[in-house]
C-alpha cells in the first residue's frame, strides 16, 4: 500500500488513500446495522402486528437506497474531486445486491411460502412484481462480475454490462411507485433522487464527463477532476 | 335466524407437516446461535384463544351491559395490541403505526352525528344517547382488508338498522351516505389530499338493514380507542375494510347511489360495493388469500372466502348481480 500513499497519488486523487482506510470499514458495518437490527427485532418478536411486511418493506427500502448510493458515487465525485469514492462503489452494489436478495426471497418464503403458482401468476399478471423481479434478475449479471477478475476480462465491454444500473434503478422505483394505494409521497422522493442522479450525469456542454478513463489522464487538468 | 357456526379450528388453520418441519429447522438454527428458545417461542406467537385474548380492562373505559350475540366466529381473537396498533386511518398518517401514534388529540366528547336526507324526521344525535338508548352487543367479527390481510375483533355495537329506524327513511331512501369528521387541526392526515376529504363512505339500504351491519362504539369490551375510529364507526364484515367508515358525524338517506372516497381515488380499483371476494383481484394483487395478523413469521397465508365467510347471511342480496361488474 506503500504505492498509494505517495505525494504524487494524493494529489491525483484529491484525497489519500488513508481515507480510504478508515471509510471503507465503516460503510461497510454501516451497510450491515439494517440487517443487523431486522435480524434481532426478528428474533425478539418486536417487528410489530405484521412483522413479514415489515421484513419485505425494510429490506426492499435499503435495497432501493442502496442501488441509489451506488448511483450518487460519480455525481459526488464529480462535487468533491475525491476519486477515492469510486473505489467505495463495488461494496454499495453488493450490499444493494444482498438486500433485494433477501427482499425477493422474504416474498418467495415468508409470504408466499413457495406457493410457486401464485408467484409465477404475480410475475407475470401483476405489473409491480413484474418490474420489480425484473430489476433483481438484471442485478444477477451485476453482481457476478463484480470482482477484479471479471473486470479485466471483460475489459470495455464491463461498463457497456455495468450501465444496467440505470434500467434496474428505474425499475426499482416504479416497483415502489406501483404498489402503493394511494400516498405516493415516499416512492415520489425515491423518484425525485433518482431523476437528479440520473440528470447530473448528462453532459454538460464543452465539458468531458470526469469519470470518463480517458479525462483522468496525466496530461489533463485538474479542472476535469472537480468540475460539478 | 338459523346461524351455520364454523368449527372452532377451521381445517385451514392446521399447520401443514411441510411448514411444521421448517418451523423445527428454525428452532435448532436459533439455538445453534446462541439464542433462547424462549427468544424463538416470543417469534412464533401461538395463536390460542387464550394466548392472545388476555388483557385486564380499563375500569375507565368499560362499557356497561354488554350482551352476546349469536352473530360473533368464534375464531381466536386477534390481541388488543394488534388491533389497536395497526390501523388505515389516512386521517391520522399513512403508516400503519401512525393512527395509533396521532390520534390521540380527537376529542371524541361531545360528538353529534346528524342525520338527513330521505327521512321523516331528519335531527340529530349524540355519542351518549347512542350508548344509553341501544343495547350494545359483542359482535366478534372477522375483518379483511383490500390490502390482504385480516383479523379477528371483538366489536362492542348495535345494529345500524335500529338507528336508522328512528329516523323514518322515506319509500325513496335508497341508500344511506356517511361522512368522517373533517378538522385538520385534530386529524393531522387531512392536511395532505391523499383522499378527498371528508372520508365517505356510503350502502345500498338492505345492506344498511341488514343484522350483520352494526356501529361499533367500543372493542374488547372497552370503548372505541380513537385509532379505531372513535367514537362511532361502521363494521360491514362481509365487505373489505375501507367500507367500515370511521368517526362518523353524518349519516344521509339519498335516492342515488353517494359517492365514496376510494372509489373517487381510483374508481377502477375500488368499486361501491366492495364485497370481499376471492375470484376479483384487486388490478394490483391477488385477492384469493390473505395474511391473519397476529401469527407471526412462520404462517402461510390463508385462503380468502367470498364475503368473508358470511355468504349464507348475505348472498340472498346480491342474487343475479354480477359480482364482477358491480366490484
Amino acid at each position: 500500500m506503500a504505492e498509494i500513499s505517495t505525494p504524487a497519488r494524493r494529489t491525483a486523487g484529491g484525497c489519500t488513500g488513508d481515507a480510504l482506510r478508515w471509510v471503507q470499514p465503516l460503510l461497510f458495518v454501516l451497510c450491515l446495522l439494517p440487517l443487523t437490527w431486522l435480524l434481532f427485532a426478528a428474533l425478539g418478536g418486536r417487528l410489530g402486528p405484521n412483522p413479514v411486511e415489515e421484513i419485505t418493506h425494510g429490506t426492499g427500502e435499503f435495497g432501493l437506497r442502496l442501488l441509489l448510493a451506488t448511483l450518487a458515487i460519480t455525481p459526488l465525485r464529480r462535487l468533491t474531486g475525491w476519486a477515492w469514492l469510486i473505489r467505495l462503489r463495488r461494496m454499495l452494489g453488493l450490499f444493494a445486491f444482498l438486500y433485494a436478495s433477501l427482499h425477493l426471497a422474504t416474498y418467495l418464503w415468508l409470504d408466499q411460502f413457495f406457493d410457486w403458482h401464485a408467484i409465477l401468476d404475480d410475475i407475470v399478471r401483476r405489473p409491480y412484481i413484474s418490474v420489480g423481479f425484473g430489476a433483481f434478475v438484471l442485478m444477477i449479471p451485476l453482481a457476478v462480475t463484480s470482482t477484479k477478475g471479471w473486470v479485466r476480462r471483460l475489459g470495455r465491454r464491463w461498463r457497456q454490462l455495468h450501465r444496467l444500473v440505470y434500467p434496474i434503478a428505474i425499475l426499482a422505483v416504479l416497483h415502489f411507485l406501483w404498489l402503493v394505494k394511494a400516498d405516493l409521497l415516499q416512492p415520489g422522493i425515491y423518484a425525485g433522487i433518482l431523476t437528479l442522479l440520473l440528470l447530473a450525469r448528462l453532459p454538460l456542454p464543452g465539458r468531458t464527463p470526469a469519470d470518463r478513463p480517458s479525462a483522468r489522464t496525466a496530461t489533463r487538468p485538474r479542472r476535469d477532476v472537480t468540475a460539478g | 335466524m338459523l346461524i351455520k357456526r364454523p368449527p372452532t379450528i377451521p381445517a385451514a388453520a392446521i399447520t401443514p407437516p411441510a411448514v411444521y418441519a421448517r418451523r423445527r429447522e428454525f428452532l435448532r438454527t436459533a439455538a445453534l446461535a446462541g439464542l433462547g428458545a424462549g427468544l424463538a417461542g416470543a417469534l412464533l406467537r401461538p395463536g390460542t384463544a387464550a394466548a392472545r385474548t388476555a388483557r385486564t380492562p380499563d375500569p375507565e373505559r368499560v362499557i356497561a351491559g354488554i350482551i352476546p350475540s349469536a352473530y360473533s366466529t368464534d375464531e381466536a381473537w386477534t390481541s388488543f395490541e394488534d388491533i389497536t396498533k395497526y390501523n388505515n386511518f389516512y386521517e391520522f398518517g399513512t403508516e400503519k403505526f401512525n393512527p395509533w401514534r396521532n390520534a390521540g388529540a380527537l376529542r371524541t366528547r361531545p360528538w353529534t352525528v346528524v342525520v338527513d336526507g330521505a327521512c321523516a324526521r331528519p335531527g340529530e344525535i349524540g355519542i351518549e344517547d347512542i350508548l344509553r338508548d341501544f343495547t350494545q352487543e359483542e359482535r366478534v367479527y372477522r375483518l379483511r382488508c383490500v390490502e390482504a390481510w385480516s383479523m379477528v375483533v371483538p366489536w362492542v355495537g348495535f345494529p345500524l338498522g335500529d338507528l336508522l329506524r328512528r329516523f323514518e327513511p322515506s319509500a325513496n331512501a335508497k341508500y344511506v351516505a356517511f361522512e368522517t369528521l373533517y378538522d385538520p387541526k385534530q386529524m393531522p392526515g387531512q392536511r395532505r389530499p391523499v383522499l378527498q376529504w371528508p372520508y365517505r363512505e356510503g350502502l345500498r339500504m338492505d345492506e344498511a338493514m341488514h343484522p350483520l351491519t352494526i356501529l361499533a362504539t367500543g372493542l374488547y369490551g372497552e370503548i372505541l380507542p380513537n385509532q379505531n375510529g372513535a367514537p362511532l364507526r361502521l363494521v360491514v364484515p362481509w365487505k373489505y375494510g375501507f367500507k367500515s367508515i370511521k368517526s362518523i358525524v353524518r349519516i344521509s338517506f339519498s335516492e342515488q347511489q353517494p359517492p365514496t372516497a376510494w372509489n373517487q381515488m381510483q374508481p377502477d380499483e375500488y368499486g361501491f360495493y366492495a364485497n370481499v371476494n376471492p375470484h376479483v383481484d384487486h388490478p394490483r394483487w391477488s385477492q384469493k388469500s390473505h395474511r391473519i395478523i397476529g401469527e407471526g413469521l412462520f404462517s402461510p397465508k390463508q385462503p380468502t372466502l367470498l364475503f368473508n365467510g358470511y355468504a349464507d347471511e348475505v348472498a340472498p342480496l346480491y342474487a343475479g348481480m354480477n359480482l364482477r361488474r358491480f366490484y
